[in-house]
Formats: structure tokens, sequence, C-alpha cells
């Protein structure tokens, strides 16, 4: 290390990698905090909802994305269910 | 067929994390499907170094249990769309990973993989041990420091006596040395072990050295995996690895100090 390294020291903060590692602990620790006290309600709210629509339409249960995105003031959830195309009949 | 490979060390805190982000990242760069799995049940940490902690859905055991398929839980790389991530459970206990649970989740991965990482948690427990159980390679990583090497020594042992190769008397575990962190500077002063000396002790091929870096902690502030910054040794030294994994002759680099011209003697010169 030289000399020049006090004047690195001033740089500014935001942008550094290290405020993006406080920024990503903030928001994975919020969310895994409150998932320490109560279940994870996930897998049951997959399987609930894909028996709500399989009661109207016949699917696949494998083909059932859940996609989260974690955020520090909002999170999304997006639940994709693939549905199948009206059967054609086949003439023969 | 899926090859298994154990990214392992006994030790913690050694670099397991790091290098499996970085080789299951360097394989998939390469064109091949790699699937990496997280074992450390209750101390995940996988997600975190490769960027994708706030996409986790469903985790291993939530699989193992049947309240999530497969590809469900996978969680798609968005830099390498080779590459896929299997996250541990961040709330259950260990006792959720079973043998059974865990070789179902290996075959069926199998079928759509090239390569099938196993992230090992420290020590020799339940964990350590599934992650290494069905390996084909070890990956042992290793610092130039006498706990490591001892620890990587016993992890070797365990390797040649509780993997299902073992047990079932097949081919051995292939071994790979990959030490980490190694300061050329230092072992010239004579303060850290040298290469040959960890060489000449665990006495396994050796796949890559990968010096100390800067590079490493700014990787995993922001959840990119090393290898993905090319301009930094580590990154260079990850991918020469990657590429020997892959049977291709490499000659090793960054294995001196590096020379210092006046300059950066005044002004600073960082390892990249």
């Amino acid at each position: 290390m030289g000399w020049l390294d006090i004047f690195r020291a001033r740089k500014p903060e935001g942008g550094s990698t290290a405020t993006a590692a406080k920024e990503r602990l903030q928001i994975v620790l919020a969310h895994e905090r409150v998932s320490r006290t109560r279940e994870d309600f996930l897998p049951k709210l997959q399987q609930e909802l894909v028996a709500v629509v399989a009661r109207y339409v016949s699917i696949d249960p494998g083909k059932v994305a859940v996609n989260l995105d974690r955020g520090g003031d909002m999170s999304t959830l997006a639940i994709e269910i693939e549905l199948p195309g009206p059967k054609v009949a086949v003439a023969r | 067929m899926a090859k298994v490979v154990v990214v392992t060390s006994g030790k913690g805190g050694v670099g397991k994390t790091t290098s499996s982000a970085a080789f299951a990242t360097g394989l998939a760069q390469r064109g091949k499907k790699t699937v990496v799995i997280d074992f450390d049940v209750g101390l995940r940490n996988l997600d975190l170094i490769m960027g994708v902690e706030r996409r986790v859905v469903f985790d291993i055991v939530n699989v193992i249990q049947g309240e999530a398929k497969l590809n469900q839980a996978l969680i798609r790389d968005k830099r390498v769309d080779t590459l896929a991530i299997l996250p541990a459970s961040q709330t259950r206990d260990k006792d959720a990973l079973t043998k059974d649970g865990v070789a179902g989740i290996i075959e069926e991965l199998s079928k759509d993989y090239d390569y099938i990482l196993c992230d090992s948690p420290a020590g020799i427990e339940k964990g350590a041990l599934l992650a290494l159980y069905f390996a084909d390679e070890a990956i042992v990583v290793t610092n130039p420091e006498v706990s490591s090497v001892r620890d990587s020594d016993r992890i070797l042992g365990v390797l040649q006596s509780k993997s299902k190769r073992a047990e079932e008397k097949k081919d051995a575990v292939k071994e790979h040395l990959l030490v980490t962190r190694y300061d050329p500077a230092r072992v010239e002063r004579g303060e850290m072990l040298k290469l040959e000396d960890i060489r000449e002790i665990l006495a396994i091929p050796l796949l890559g050295v990968v010096p100390e870096s800067e590079s490493v902690l700014r990787a995993s502030n922001t959840g990119t995996p090393v290898i993905l910054d090319a301009e930094s040794v580590a990154g260079q030294a990850y991918a020469d690895s990657v590429a020997r994994f892959l049977g291709e002759e490499r000659p090793h680099r960054f294995l001196d100090p590096e020379k210092k011209g006046l300059f950066k003697r005044l002004f600073g010169g960082r390892a990249a």
C-alpha cells in the first residue's frame, strides 16, 4: 500500500461493493428473521392454489412455476400455471 | 450420465463455496449443463455467493419431502444459461437430508445435466458425508495453513472409505487438489507453506492454485462468482483450473510474487 491510499479512502461510499453487500444482507436477513418465527407457507400455498385451479381446469402439477423476488419494500410472488390448450379431436 | 463432483475440505472458511460457485459458473460458461447443490442445511450461503438469494422459493429439503418438484426448486442463473442452483434449506434441521432423498435428486438431475457439483458443508457430519457420498470426483480445497492441510488429509480418508464408490468397491473417487488463498510473497518470506510442501504431504494431483486476491471479497459482496471477473488473478486461476478439469493442459500461474517496480511500491499496487 502506498501513501496515495489515504486519498482512496475518501472515495464516495455509494456504488462500492461493500455498500452492495450491506444492502443485500439487510434484505435477505429481514426476510429470514420473519421466517424464523413463522412456518414456511410457500409449499402449502402452492398446493392449495394448484388444488383450486385444478377444480376448474385439468393441469399438470409439474407445470407450475413459482417465482419469487424478495425486495426491501416489496416482494413479488409470481405463480405460473400452464393450462393445457383445448383438445382438438383428431379425425380418423 | 452426469458426473458428480464434490467440493470439500473438512475445514471451514477455506473457500469451498467460493470455489463451488466459480467452478459451476466456469463449467457452464464452457457449455456444460451444470447444477450446483448447497448441502449446508441450516447455514446456506451458496445462494448469496451466486447472487440469487432473493429468488429462493423452494430448497433441497422441500424436494426431498415432496413439497415441491425438483424443477421448481432449481434456480436458473441469469448470467449463464446452462447453470442452475439448488439451494439448501435455511430453517430445517440437518436430519431432513436423507441418503435416499439425495440419491433421488442426483438420479433425476443426471438425466438433464453434465455436471452436478456438491458444495459440502465444513466438518465430517451428515451434510458433509452426504455431499461426498455420490461423488465421482472430488475437489479438495486447501489453504496453505497447517489445520487446513490436516483436515484435507482427513477428508481424503473419508472419501476413500465412506463414499458410495468405496462402499461398492468401484474405482476410487478421482481426487483433485485446489489450493486457495495462496500468497507467493509470504511463501517467499518463509511465512507460508510452499505449494510443493502441500503437494508432497497430500500427494494428490494438483488442479490449481488460486492466489489470495481482493477480488474474492468484491465478488462475494455483489453476489458475482469471481470467475466472471476475468480481469482478476483469482478469476483467471479458476478459469485455468476449470480448463484443466476438462482435460486441457495449462501452466500454473501466479505462483511467484508479483515483481513491484518503484512506482508500484510507492503508490501501492494491489492484487486485482
